[in-house]
């Protein structure tokens, strides 16, 4: 163990060293490292926000169906009641309507039933004439009677 | 090798001497030329202006290729997700820039690229410990070359190197932070009262003394038992299968440990820098 130059070369040496260390190694790294720390902490900040803003969202979504479901059930009231008006509007239409027709289908019977009458009428006088030709065994004459049949014609 | 007899003793010198480069001294069969030891006297003969070119490259060399590897991973550091590499460096970086923010209470941005050199450079400079004794000198002795010690931080000269600039760091940040009179007043006014300054001084000046001394000899110490005590199992190899056989276990038992104690060594010697950079910042005396 003796002392010797090495001692100087080993200190120069390691002064040289630690410059270069100090100005080449160092501040690079550090400026990485604080940067790379930098970065994660935006990105968890950035993750944090998102996360917030997924629960907005959410809280929006919900809101929206929400109001969509009161809206749904508020049209469907509405439906329903303009369904029960057109409903009893229609039957409304449907009685008059039916009464109308009832009162055409009588109207027409009375009719059928005056034409048959008239009908009847003629068929029984010219009945009667000929029951009566018959009868009397002689030609009766028609100008003779027209007068007396016509007022059986009106009873009948 | 060849220069010396195979005996333990001599095996064990033989690795414990540097490959030194210096002037031989007066008296010496090569007087007044340079050139490598031959052995440990030849290189305490040299005195001061001699070098250890093993510690000095190796030491060089761990240090370039820390500052080659994590200046790789500086040039590329990114924001995105970092590779396998990128993330080991950021790993260390980040673990030495919490030390150093646990530990260091000013505001210094030297301290904590100066820990993370320390840190790695260390580390590396002790994992050298963990190649097999012989490997290395053994390829040298191939070159040509007599010594290599492959463990910087076995030679004083080294750990000292380290601790006396860290030391020179702290009286500078002291007088600078505190002002001359309050660094010596630091040193004079306590822990007794003033009228027995002296007494203060010299307390207090051991204790400054002793820090960069056991900063630096903690981790020669350490590191020097360690391959003194794989120096010692690697003799075992020559004791026959058996012997062998229990050194093999005991190194890699003993490599294992070392594991644990390199980075150890590595952190403590990186942490009393911080602190002892931390108290040259603190004014509160």
């Amino acid at each position: 163990m003796n002392f010797n130059a090495t001692l100087i070369g080993q200190s120069i040496t390691f002064i040289v060293f630690v410059w270069f260390c100090m100005k080449f190694i160092w501040p690079p790294i550090m400026h990485a490292l604080d940067e790379r720390r930098k970065k994660i902490a935006d990105g968890l900040a950035a993750s944090e926000r998102g996360k917030h803003e997924q629960e907005l969202a959410e809280e929006r979504a919900t809101a929206i169906l929400r109001e969509a479901k009161d809206r749904a059930g508020e049209i469907i009231v509405r439906a329903e009641k303009r369904a029960g008006e057109i409903v009893d509007e229609a039957k409304v239409d449907a009685r008059s309507e039916g009464e109308r027709l009832l009162t055409a289908a009588r109207a027409e019977i009375d009719q059928e039933i005056n034409r048959a009458r008239e009908d009847l009428r003629g068929r029984v006088v010219s009945i009667a004439l000929a029951g009566a030709g018959k009868v009397l065994e002689r030609e009766v004459d028609q100008h003779a009677h027209d007068e007396l049949l016509n007022k059986l014609a009106a009873e009948i | 090798m060849a220069t010396e007899p195979l005996t333990a003793s001599g095996y064990i010198k033989h690795h414990l001497t540097n490959l030194t480069f210096g002037k031989f001294p007066e008296g010496h069969e090569h007087a007044g030329h340079w050139g490598y030891a031959h052995s440990a006297a030849d290189a305490q003969a040299m005195g001061f202006w001699a070098i250890n070119v093993d510690s000095m490259l190796f030491s060089a060399g761990l240090g370039i290729l820390f500052l080659w590897l994590f200046r790789k991973a500086a040039k590329t550091a990114t924001t995105d997700v970092p590779g396998g590499w990128q993330n080991f460096v950021e790993w260390i970086v980040e673990f030495i820039d919490t030390s150093v923010r646990g530990s260091f209470s000013a505001k210094n941005d030297m301290v904590a690229p100066l820990a993370l050199t320390l840190f790695v450079w260390i580390f590396l400079m002790n994992l050298m410990d963990l190649i097999a004794v012989d490997h290395i000198p053994w390829l040298a002795s191939l070159l040509g070359v007599s010594h290599l010690k492959i463990v910087p931080s076995t030679d004083p000269n080294i750990t000292f190197g380290l601790a006396l600039p860290v030391f020179f760091l702290v009286l500078y940040y002291s007088v600078k932070i505190k002002g001359l009179g309050g660094f010596l007043g630091e040193l004079a006014f306590h822990p007794f009262p003033k009228w027995m300054a002296p007494v203060n001084l010299l307390l207090e000046g051991v204790t400054l003394i002793a820090r960069p001394l056991s900063h630096s000899l903690r981790l020669f110490g350490n590191m020097y038992a360690g391959e003194m005590i794989f120096i010692l199992i690697a003799l075992m190899y020559g004791g026959g299968v058996a012997l062998g056989a229990f050194g093999g276990l005991l190194q890699l038992g003993w490599a294992i440990f070392h594991i644990l104690i390199i980075t150890l060594q590595a952190f403590i010697f990186m942490t009393l820098t911080i602190v002892y950079l931390d108290m040259a910042h603190q004014e509160s005396h």
